[in-house]
């Protein structure tokens, strides 16, 4: 080893000066890799910016159109395009309460399944479970809205509160079902920020007589703070957004409702609906789906600014 | 081992000499035997320094002082380590209070990403504390103190550990140590990831904690183990890469007059 180094001390001195050279060589390679990956990067920002405006063109005619108002459309609980209403409250509500009961079922459950994964379980079992989170998160969504409409609504819910209590298409079972659907989205990324914590504070943390729990409670789970925060908005917005559990069985018509065992449609669901019947694109009714698109566009904007501040404000220097 | 030997062990622990003994233990990675062996006493109130060539299996044997080569999947321990006269390996024993009393310092400063002052009170915390705010205050001042870094943090308790220097942590990892009144500290080459002058004052601090608690350094520096410890064990790996206690007596003799030629070559710098 030390020998190694002085051979090549040696050798580097015998370069006489003024012979070095520093130009450049021509790397062809790399100027086409470098132009096929600026392709790919344009398409995508100009794909984004052009659905960006058509949303936005779309929802002007909505809005400039006589017959609707902007404060209206914001502050009232009607949506009914046929008669001219348009309050954008039932949608939303139902938006946020589908999406609320899916949080509520998948962060405690991913935190937990995140948890035992990289915390408990053994490399074995690890081996066997992350693959299965994984297939979990590739069945489509259309499958769990026949899950939910045709199990979790007549089976669970219904043998739980009564035939009586509980619509045949109701919040509670499109949002439990969506929770298990966002469940392998939130466990593996908290499982990422949960490895992704050094050894050192788990050890740090047993060698003060810390059990299992308590260094993964007060220590590991606090110091992938950030990771998990984002998780849980990344689910949100995928919640938020999430059309065809809704779609199938939340309901089909708006209302304005706080009860989760009534059927109201959501913000996704309703352009589902109104796009796939046949309306006139000269229509208010196609129009006021992209001003429905656009609000869901700001919230999903919204979240996802709120996820990299959280990212920035709560990340613990470890290191 | 002869019948006068064990008497004498007996009476050592009778007299509460050695705080902790390693009676013929061997220590396996899954197959592989990293520690072959080893017997040794630690005396109680001083400072032993293990020192030897990489891989030879030092950190080994101190992480299984306190258990802690239990979190290492198929790890695995034969013999038996006394604490107060009870294997630590035996069944009934449950390693989490294990360390409780036997505290260990890491190589690299690892605080917690908290406020220094949730740095110290962490053990107390997980150990059922039930204090008021005053009496937190003054543990996590005689914590601070004993680690000698009150004066640098008395200002900023509130602000993050992980913020400090290197140095500084490790004296907040020896606090926050010290916060839980361990009666054993092991430390893996605790200055290792430090400068000289910040070296210098955990080897004054370790002196100075000599007092109240036994203290296991894992050492690389032979001037640091010379200076610091009281006793000190050579341990060397033979054929098969694992590792054996060649060595052990009190400091002064190993450095001046040690018994094995291997010892020799190593301390005078020959090999390793
Ligand atoms: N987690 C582990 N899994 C498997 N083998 C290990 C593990 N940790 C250590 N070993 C092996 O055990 C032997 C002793 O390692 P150990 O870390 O105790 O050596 P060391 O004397 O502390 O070395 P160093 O001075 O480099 O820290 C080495 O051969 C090492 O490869
Ligand atoms: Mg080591």
């Amino acid at each position: 080893m030390e020998q190694e180094a002085r051979v090549s001390i040696e050798r580097s001195a015998v370069i006489p000066a003024g012979t070095i050279n520093l130009r450049g060589r021509r790397r062809f390679g790399e100027r086409i890799i470098e132009t096929i990956v600026f392709i790919c990067g344009a398409i995508s920002i100009f794909t984004t910016t052009a659905i960006v405006i058509v949303l936005f063109q779309e929802a002007w005619l909505f809005f400039g159109s006589p017959e609707v108002d902007l404060t209206e459309f914001f502050s009232t609980t009607t949506w009914q395009p046929e008669t001219g209403r348009f309050g954008i409250w039932p949608l939303m509500m139902s938006t946020l309460i589908t999406s609320i009961i899916a949080l509520l079922v998948a962060v405690p459950l991913g935190l937990g399944a995140a948890i035992y994964l990289s915390e408990y379980a053994s490399p074995t079992a690890r081996g066997y479970l992350k693959p299965i989170l994984e297939v979990l998160a590739g069945v489509p969504t259309v499958v769990y809205g026949y899950f939910a409409l045709t199990f979790v609504t007549p089976v669970i819910l219904q043998g739980l509160l009564g035939k009586e209590n509980v619509e045949i298409y109701n919040m509670l079972s499109a949002g439990l079902t969506m929770g298990i659907m966002i469940l392998p989205l939130v466990a593996s990324m908290s499982e990422d920020a949960l490895s992704a914590v050094p050894r050192s504070l788990r050890e740090g943390s047993y060698g003060l007589g810390a059990t299992r729990l308590e260094t993964s409670v007060r220590v590991v789970v606090p110091a992938a703070l950030s990771g998990i925060l984002a998780a849980v908005i990344v689910a949100m917005s995928r919640a938020v957004g999430e059309t065809m559990i809704v779609a199938l069985a939340a309901g089909a018509g708006p209302r304005f409702t706080f009860n989760p065992l009534q059927a109201a449609e959501t913000m996704t669901g309703h352009i589902a609906r109104i796009s796939g019947g046949d309306i006139s694109y000269a229509s208010i009714q196609y129009t006021s789906i992209f001003a429905i698109a656009l609000v869901l566009f700001f919230m999903t904007l919204l979240l996802n600014l709120l996820s990299g501040w959280v990212v920035r404000r709560f990340r613990e220097v470890y290191e | 081992m002869t019948v006068a030997e064990l008497s004498a062990v007996d009476m050592a622990q009778a007299n509460g000499r050695y705080a902790v003994e390693l009676h013929n233990t061997h220590i396996y990675y899954g197959s592989f035997r990293a520690v072959k062996d080893v017997s040794l006493q630690i005396e109680r109130q001083r400072i032993t320094a293990f020192i030897g060539p990489s891989g030879c299996g030092k950190s080994t044997v101190l992480r299984a002082i306190n258990r802690m080569n239990d979190l290492i999947p198929g790890s695995r321990l034969e013999g038996r380590i006394l604490f107060h006269g009870k294997n630590i390996y035996d069944p009934d024993v449950d390693p989490v209070e294990v360390r409780r009393r036997i505290g260990m310092v890491f190589q690299k400063p690892n605080p917690f990403p908290k406020s220094i002052y949730d740095n110290i009170m962490f053990g107390p915390r997980i150990n059922g504390w039930r204090g008021t705010k005053a009496q937190a205050d003054e543990l996590v001042e005689r914590a601070l103190r004993g680690a000698a870094i009150w004066d640098e943090v008395k200002d900023k308790l509130h602000q993050p550990g992980t913020a400090l220097s290197g140095g500084q942590q490790q004296r907040l990892c020896i606090a926050r140590a010290l916060a839980v009144q361990p009666e054993v500290i092991l430390m893996d080459e605790p200055c290792s990831a430090l400068d000289p002058i910040s070296t210098l004052k955990i080897e004054e601090l370790m002196l100075e904690l000599r007092r109240n608690y036994t203290i296991i350094i894992v050492t690389h520096n032979m001037q640091q183990a010379s200076r610091v410890s009281d006793y000190t064990a050579f341990f060397l790996m033979d054929a098969d890469r694992a590792g054996q206690l060649v060595e052990y007596g009190p400091t002064e003799q190993i450095f001046t007059s040690p018994n094995d030629k291997r010892t020799e070559d190593y301390i005078s710098g020959r090999f390793g």
